[in-house]
Parts: structure tokens; sequence; C-alpha cells
């Protein structure tokens, strides 16, 4: 038996995935034209699969303040900043950071992952409870398998079910952690966060949200989902991504507890790592300028998102809950899903193919995510790419307006 | 085994009915992972309907711990004692 004997399942997945067409683990553009098309297999691609919600990757704002940043600050900081120090611009993007979401303190990290890893873990000690939405990141389920804590799940999007599992507690010592998402990456859905804000006081508990999907796609300031649904100062920590909506890479977690610097001695995913380089500080500071004093880049990103949705949910596909800056295609079962990915990407529109146990409740999905820079034109030639391959597939109908095949039985997802 | 373990074993074996696949037979010896047909997600989906059958909380490293049914069903035992 090898080290490597345990992953033959995985090995066999992949190997199936491959024989059907390609391995959606390891797609390689040739180059990256802007932030809504590549080249993949010498042939020009729409790019529905990226999370570059405001198309803000090639801003040349952006860029000059990243090019102007390398030049000044070098290429790395070449280690962490408890042992080479703090760089002015690092300190500065907190500050923005802070001001941006009107919170007292902000500390950055190197990857989004690292914000959720180093945040959590070290809040929940021994004594403490997690109690999770089902639904969460793996990020957040690495936190907490990370943390001493117990951890608890609770029925994805359900307050009652929260409230329910945080009784069942009564009578046991240490802190009570509320951890959710603002959208959840799979199926776009946003969380009910003014009820769970009302469980969290209810039960005096202390609530964290990831807002990675929805930082600068919801809320009047793009404040996400936090700021759409008035809780703001409900939440105790608001966690989220320089990756997506901010076009680089990096987290953050930002708090109005007077104590959270402290973390920056104890938190060791933030501690024992090398802090963000100076060009990515640069582009960060830029775009999270940009987000603050454009507000049509929100309103672009979720009006594109709602043209996407409206045009697909008509046609008759089984779509997520709501118009959010992720689609998900929900497929009828796995082979479906993988079909209809491959040919998407053969008529040139690449989206992202999620299969369970990466999913929730086992489904199959193709999973879009839609750009401000998204022109009404991409969107229409991705929708009937779409439709079209849905209705070769048999997901739709194959006849233009007729019931879609989905709605004629019942699915087994 | 006492009259309790298997009763719960069979309110597991109740709960699991309509989650698995069809044609997996489940015993006290099943092995929770690999066993059921289950994918991870479905398993930790499947620990949570057992806490609300049970009104008990098992926390995910205790989840990690247990293999069997059978260890599932003395599980849910000690933090039944636990609880009251």
């Amino acid at each position: 038996m090898s080290l490597f004997s345990k992953f033959d399942d995985m090995r066999a997945n992949i190997d199936l995935l491959v024989a059907s067409g390609r391995n959606p683990f390891d797609m390689r553009f040739e180059k990256v034209l802007s932030a809504t098309e590549a080249l993949l297999e010498g042939r020009p691609c729409l790019l529905f699969g990226t999370n570059n919600y405001l198309g803000l990757t090639f801003d040349a704002t952006c860029i000059e303040a990243t090019v102007r940043a390398v030049h000044e600050g070098g290429t790395g900081t070449t280690g962490s900043r408890i042992a080479n120090g703090t760089y002015c611009d690092h300190a500065l993007l907190e500050q923005r950071i802070a001001e941006f979401y009107g919170k007292r303190s902000a500390m950055i990290f190197t990857t989004g992952y690292q914000a959720n890893l180093g945040l959590i873990s070290t809040l929940a000690g021994r004594e403490d409870h997690l109690l999770v939405d089902a639904d969460s990141h793996a990020s957040i389920y690495d936190a907490c398998k990370l943390s001493a804590a117990q951890v608890i799940r609770f029925r994805h999007n359900d307050p009652e079910d929260l409230a329910h599992r945080l009784r069942r507690l009564k009578g046991h010592p240490g802190s009570r952690i509320i951890v959710t998402e603002g959208i959840f990456s799979m199926l776009g859905d946003s969380a009910p966060l003014r009820e769970i804000a009302a469980v969290k006081r209810e039960m005096g508990a202390t609530l964290i949200v990831d807002e990675a999907h929805s930082l600068g796609t919801r809320g009047k300031n793009g404040r996400g989902v936090c700021e759409d649904a008035g809780i703001e100062s409900d939440v105790d920590f608001v966690v989220g991504t320089f990756s997506k909506s901010l076009g680089a890479i990096g987290g953050f977690a930002v708090s109005d507890l007077p104590d959270f610097d402290l973390l920056r001695i104890v938190c060791r995913p933030y501690m024992f790592t090398a802090s963000l380089p100076p060009a990515v500080v640069g582009s960060v500071t830029a775009a999270l300028a940009r987000i603050s004093t454009d507000e049509s880049l929100g309103a672009r990103v979720l009006s594109n998102s709602g043209r996407l949705y409206s045009a697909l949910a008509q046609a008759g596909f089984e779509v997520g809950p709501e118009p959010n800056p992720i689609v998900a295609l929900k497929m009828t079962d796995k082979e479906t899903a993988v079909r209809f990915w491959n040919r998407l990407i053969d008529r040139g529109v690449y989206a992202n193919l999620a299969l369970p146990p990466a999913t929730p409740s086992s489904l199959s999905l193709i999973r879009c995510s839609i750009s401000a820079a998204h022109t009404e034109a991409q969107i229409d030639r991705a929708i009937s790419i779409m439709v079209a391959v849905g209705r070769e597939l048999r997901v739709l109908d194959p006849r233009p307006g007729k019931t879609p095949v989905h709605l004629t039985r019942s699915l087994p997802i | 085994m006492t009259n309790n373990a298997t009763n719960i074993e069979a309110e597991i074996v109740e709960l699991l009915a309509h989650r698995i696949p069809a044609g997996i037979h489940v015993s006290a010896q099943t092995q929770i992972v690999g066993g059921l047909g289950l994918d991870s997600v479905a398993i930790l989906d499947f620990i949570m309907d057992v806490e609300d059958r049970f009104d008990i909380s098992i926390p995910l490293d205790r989840v990690a711990e247990v293999q069997t049914i059978a260890e599932l069903s003395s599980a849910i035992e000690a933090l039944k004692r636990a609880a009251n």
C-alpha cells in the first residue's frame, strides 16, 4: 500500500472526468485577455467562472498603483510582519479597510483562506462552541479543524435551527461563536442575516460573517449583505477577500472590539507566513478606493447578474434561489453536468463545474460568476450557448418554448 | 448489547433509510465512511438528523472518532447520559 493509495478514489474520479473530456482542476489559459475573455485551447473564450465580480483585474488605476508599488517597495516582503516588520502600505491598507467598513480595526492576511483560518481558529478556544452554517466554505471548516473548540453545524440558512442548537448548549461553559457567509459560493444564495443577528442577540453569541462574495457586490456602499440587512453593528467580525471584487489576492478581518489587535500576536496563520507583497497591497488599496467612489460598479454587476439569472430561469433551467453574482444551474446528475461543462467550453464559455462533495445537498452544478465588466452582448451570447447546450442535453426541452424536462418529472437532486 | 443500544441502532438505521442509495444493507458493523455510499457532506447532514432525533449535540471532533454504526450508537448513548 503506497502513501498515496488513500487517494485512489480521487484518482479514479479524475480519470473518469478526463475520459469524459477535460480535467476541470487543470484548465490552462494560454492568455488572459481581459477581465472577461481569455484564450483557451487556442480560441477566445468568455470567462463566466473567475469570480472577477467588478472586473478590476485590468483596471488602469489598479495596474498603475501596482507598478508604482513594485518600483517603490520591491517584489516581496520576504517574511512575516512579526519578524520582518510592517510596511507603511500594509498599515495604510488596514486603515482604509477599517474606514470602508466604519469599524475600529482591520487586519490583513496573505490569503482569504488564511483570514478565516486565522480568525476563527484563534478566537475559538477549548471551552468554546463554534456554530457554523452547514454550507460553509472549506476555509471555515478547516478553521474549525484547527481550533480546539467544539464544532456544531446548523442547517443552511436556518436561523430557527441555529437557535435550537444554541439552546441545546445551555449549561455548557464557553463562548458561542456563530459563523456564516453573506453570499454562499455554490448556489449564490444570501444568508438571512437579520434573523441570524436576532438569534445572536437573544443568545448572547458572537457573530462572524464572511463577505467574500458580497464585498463590492451587495450593499449601498459595497459593504455586503450585512449592510443590505442593516445589521452591521450586530456583526462582531467581518471577514473578506481581496481575490474577488478587489482583483488581487489576500484577506482581511474587521471589528469594533477593542482587543482585536491582540490577534496580531496570537493568530498563527497571520504570524507565521510572509506578508502581502507591495504590488498586491498597492493594487488592493487602489481597488478599494475605486469601489468606495464608484457606485456604478456594484450596480452593474447586479444588473448583469439579473440579466443572466432571469434569462436562464425563463429558459427553464433550475437556478439558485436569487439573482446574485453567482448563478448556479442545477444539473440532473453528475454525468450531465460534466457533459454540459465540456460543451460550454467547446462553444467558448468557461464556467465552473461543481460536483459533490464540494456542493450542498450532493448537487451537480454549472456555476457561473458574473462581472461588472461583462457586456450585455457577452452575457447574451453566454445565455444563448447555455440554452442551446441545455436543449442538446435535454436539461431543457429541446423544443423552444416547451416545458423543460426537469419540470415534468421529479429530479434525483 | 443493551436494549437501549439496540433501539438506538434501529433509530439510526431508520434515519439512514431516506439518505442512502438503494441496495445498501446497514448493520451495527457498517462503516460510516465508505460503507453507506454517502459522501463526506452527506454524512455530516445525516449526523444533523441524528442530533435532532436524539436532541443532543455531536461535535465534529466526536464525529471523526466514530467509525461504525455501533460506535455512533455508543456515542449517542454517552452524550444522552451526559445531557441528563
